[in-house]
């Protein structure tokens, strides 16, 4: 068990480096371009010169990664190049509301599609026609349409929650509540219909199997042979997609947060990649990377609880 | 259960069965309103799309004063203006255009990456799949979206880049699904033919393996290029795609910017990503009914599946009313027999409406003390009689005739079956690896198993299941209770089932091929076992194999089953040594082949 959990921390910290270094050279590749964007489009090369190696941008590639690298670990991503606030301190008022939209949309999920997903796969019947519709619609109906469609229903046509903004839960929870409503709704449709199919597979999957029937044979009743037997068989692959699900989630709250102007990352990596403020990208990537190390982590682990024969490998 | 079902069945209840080659998937797909629909709706994009160059009324960029919020239908704009006073319709046609390249780059990038590498993974094995595999999982991970920001920062507005970029990023589905067929492929017996023949690893890979490729790599094309469309949207719409250039999604975030003062601009982008993403998932269900009959069993509509139903039970009505009237001497007489199987039909449906029937009209007795051999090839039904007795077949199975154990038709009384299950019927299985649950130890299964049937405290459960691993040979139950399925040999996860099966002491065992997953030494001791089992306790015993030997050793009636029917039936001694039907013939000549050779290459 401290084994595996040994090596999956020696594999997050891989692919940390991985992905990081290989983001790093591709914002850092034009120095010129970085050093132009800070200083003007009307100025000099000279000035342009000047400002390269003024934000180091001349030294090797991998001394400034080791450079920033090296900040990380002290807690300092550098400053915006346009704002001159600390990296750290931004994304400390903007990730809390990413996180918060992730958090909820993927309880919501979790519940809604564990129970639509478990229901067709073992009754078959209507929640099987229910999740039939739902998964094409999800697939169609993209978050942002979805979100645009709710705007125009529950925003202009009947007003019933704000189009835009956010309210931090510490000013009014009711608020906060009210401006998140349409967001995760939007989210929700797509994500319950594609976690719900794949749950369906699972459970299908170990309702297939042979120790399956062994058990009917012994006489045990169907509903116990479901929730003490097929579902914690289906757990582990469960977990593998609720992982990808809630990586998945990151990149549509980064989406949908552009549809409500909500304050979060999102808003802000889009925006700084737009502007090329190259460190903000950059803390941005850091912050989601070690977030999905961190969701592969959880996920290595409990699969490793869940399933006797992981645990030794 | 599914080996079991013969590849081409025998005769079909119903209507009959449709010719259902592969080849006529096209006509298949062209027979689905559905599918046509979807494919006249992407054409129809497609070409409207293309026409933009020639048809659209205006350039894309052009913009009029008089046509800034200009309402739908206005002469001359019959889409309406946008914010700027471009005519809509116009930029629908170039953004159509633009959008459908970035899908054909996601769709190129991710299927030149993933299909090679799933090929190689799913070919090579060994390290390259497990490098593959890795790498597969490690961008399955990687958050897209924020991937495709940080790339933008480098290359600013590059279409072309960033949705080359965005396939590698999806090209992992194609890898798992490339492997996975691949790996069924190649342990296929036309690919070691091949490979026998001499044939080079790039010929049997274009030859053989792309062929079965093909099907699940055509449906997953139209999904990705589904979520192609959504993605491409996506980056636009955040303000990251090039906006002196239409595309469905940079017209869809200006227009969003303007939903105020012109609600309508956005519903026309908005409607053809969802109506064109709708079409590929749609379209991609019908490809993948289309192409992939027959891979599942068909789950009918209830009044079709009861009009089967009905068709089988009346068959085997009159066939059984047809054998009344002729009393054969052999059959037990009523009261003997502690089960008595008659005129057992079992029948799966098919897409088409009609049922393939495995299992055409079985008749077995079991007396109490009799160990009854169920002989015959794969395929030949005998798993599927074995499992119509105890109601274990698949939901979709239909089922005739009647199984009459102690009184009760079985069939006829759900209730009855489900009472007899594993309390007085009881049922050993052919793998013993894979019917025990992985998750739980032995003695927690073992413990739940005999709690569901019987009352009793967990302790006494325990003392009574250790008792009885001792006395199937289990030599430290203690030790072995405690263990999980993987930590345990074949053999002992078989003493393990037996246990499972006997512990709710019952009147008749089913056992499915008990031996044949074993090696040669344990298999004997384990009929051993079954035999003193026998002996102490009384058993009535159906044991299904294919091996005379077993039969020989262990049975005391046989019956030999052939392509769903029993062609012979009687006494061990007299079936072996005198067998009358030419295929018990034919089955005995070939099991003593098979047996020299065994010892020929033993010794």
């Amino acid at each position: 068990m401290v084994n595996v959990i040994v090596m999956r921390l020696l594999r997050a910290t891989a692919v940390f480096f991985v992905v990081t270094f290989v983001t790093f050279a591709i914002v850092y590749a034009k120095p010129a371009a970085i050093a132009r964007n800070v200083v003007g489009i009307s100025a000099t090369d000279a000035a342009v010169q000047a400002e390269v190696t003024e934000l180091g941008l001349d030294r090797p590639l991998l001394e400034q990664y080791r450079h920033w690298l090296a900040g990380l670990f002290q807690g300092d991503l550098g400053q915006s190049f346009f704002t001159g606030q600390p990296v750290l301190t931004t994304l400390g008022i903007r990730f809390p509301v990413t996180l918060a939209l992730m958090l909820l949309s993927l309880v919501l999920t979790v519940v809604l599609s564990v129970l639509i997903g478990v229901a067709s796969a073992v009754r078959g019947g209507w929640p099987d026609r229910l999740l039939q519709i739902l998964s094409v619609v999800g697939a169609a109906v993209p978050s942002f349409i979805m979100a645009i469609g709710l705007v125009f229903a529950f925003s202009i046509a009947i007003p019933l929650f704000p189009a835009t903004g956010y309210v931090s839960p510490d000013v009014s929870l009711g608020d906060w509540a009210a401006s998140v409503t349409l967001p995760v709704a939007a989210i929700l449709v797509g994500s319950v219909a594609s976690a719900a199919a794949q749950f369906r597979g699972a459970v299908k999957e170990v309702l297939e199997r042979d120790f399956v029937r062994t058990l009917r044979a012994r006489g045990m009743s169907e509903r116990a042979i479901v929730y003490r037997h097929v579902l914690r068989n289906a757990g582990g692959p469960a977990l593998t997609v609720l992982s990808l699900l809630t990586i998945g989630l990151l990149g549509g709250v980064v989406i949908i947060e552009q549809v409500f102007a909500l304050p979060g990352m999102g808003a802000l990596v889009a925006g700084a990649a737009s502007q090329g403020d190259v460190p903000v990208v950059m803390g941005c990537v850091a912050v989601t990377v070690v977030l999905v190390s961190v969701v592969n982590l959880l996920t290595d682990v409990l699969i490793a609880v869940l399933n006797p024969k992981a645990r030794v490998s | 259960m599914t080996a079991e079902l013969p590849a081409a069945p025998g005769d079909t209840v119903g209507r009959p069965a449709a010719p259902r080659g592969r080849r006529d998937w096209v006509g298949r797909l062209l027979r689905n309103p559905m599918a046509v629909a979807c494919m006249v709706f992407l054409l129809a994009t497609v070409l409207f799309g293309l026409a933009g160059p020639w048809l659209a009324p205006h350039p894309p960029g052009a913009t009029q004063l008089d046509a800034v919020n200009a309402r739908p239908f206005t002469p001359g704009h019959l889409l309406g203006g946008d914010g700027s006073g471009r005519d809509i319709l116009s930029r629908l046609m170039w953004g159509t255009q633009r959008t459908l390249f970035a899908c054909v780059i996601i769709l190129c990038s991710a299927v030149i990456v993933g299909v090679p590498a799933g090929l190689v993974a799913g070919y090579r094995g060994g390290a390259a799949d497990s490098l593959i595999n890795w790498v597969s999982d490690l961008v399955m991970t990687l958050p897209g979206i924020v991937l495709l920001i940080a790339l933008y920062t480098l290359t600013g507005p590059n279409l072309v880049l960033a949705m080359a970029v965005f396939g590698v990023l999806v090209a992992p589905s194609y890898v798992r699904l490339v492997r996975g067929v691949v790996l069924g492929v190649r342990s296929e017996l036309y690919v070691d033919a091949a490979k026998a023949v001499g044939l080079s690893d790039a010929r049997i890979i274009g030859r053989h393996i792309l062929w079965a490729v093909r099907a699940p790599v055509i449906i997953q094309s139209s999904f990705v290029l589904g979520a192609g469309i959504a993605i491409q949207a996506a980056v636009d719409f955040l303000g990251l795609g090039d906006p002196s250039k239409a595309s469905w999604g940079v017209m869809l975030q200006e227009s969003f910017a303007n939903i105020y003062t012109n609600g309508w601009s956005v519903v026309w982008p908005a409607t053809l990503i969802t109506w064109t993403s709708l079409a590929l998932v749609l379209l991609g269900n019908a490809l993948r009914d289309a192409l992939q009959v027959g891979a599942s069993r068909h789950t009918l509509p209830r009044r079709a599946r009861q009009r089967l139903a009905a068709l089988l039970a009346e068959k085997a009505g009159a066939e059984l009313a047809e054998e009344a009237a002729t009393e054969r001497p052999e059959r037990a007489a009523a009261g003997e027999a502690l089960l008595s199987v008659r005129g057992v039909r079992v029948a799966y449906p098919s897409t088409d409406g009609s049922a393939a029937e495995v299992v055409q009209g079985v008749d077995l007795d079991v007396r109490k003390g009799e160990i009854r051999g169920l002989v015959g090839e794969s395929g030949s039904g005998k798993t599927q009689t074995a499992c119509s007795v105890l109601g274990l077949l698949s939901p979709q199975a239909l089922v005739g005739g009647s199984v009459v154990f102690d009184g009760e038709d079985l069939i006829a009384d759900p209730a009855a079956q489900a009472r007899a299950r594993g309390r007085r019927i009881a049922y050993i299985p052919q793998e013993p690896m894979t019917n025990l649950d992985p998750c739980f130890t032995v003695g927690a299964q073992l413990v739940y198993g005999l709690r569901a049937v019987r009352r009793l405290g967990r302790q006494e459960a325990r003392h009574e299941l250790l008792a009885l691993l001792a006395r199937v040979g289990i030599k430290e139950p203690e030790h072995v209770f405690g263990l999980y399925p993987h930590e345990i040999s074949g053999g002992m996860a078989q003493r393990v089932l037996i246990c499972g099966a006997i512990a709710a002491d019952p009147d008749l065992i089913i056992a499915d091929e008990p031996t044949t997953a074993l090696d040669v030494r344990v298999q004997a001791e384990v009929l051993d076992l079954l035999r003193e089992l026998r002996d102490e306790r009384g058993l009535g015993m159906i044991l299904v194999t294919h091996n005379f030997g077993v039969v020989a050793d262990l049975c005391d009636a046989v019956s030999v089953m052939r392509d769903g029917r029993i062609v012979e039936s009687g006494d061990v001694r007299t079936v072996l040594r005198d067998p009358r039907h030419p295929y018990t013939q034919e089955l005995l000549s070939s099991t003593r082949v098979v047996d020299l050779a065994e010892v020929a290459t033993d010794g």
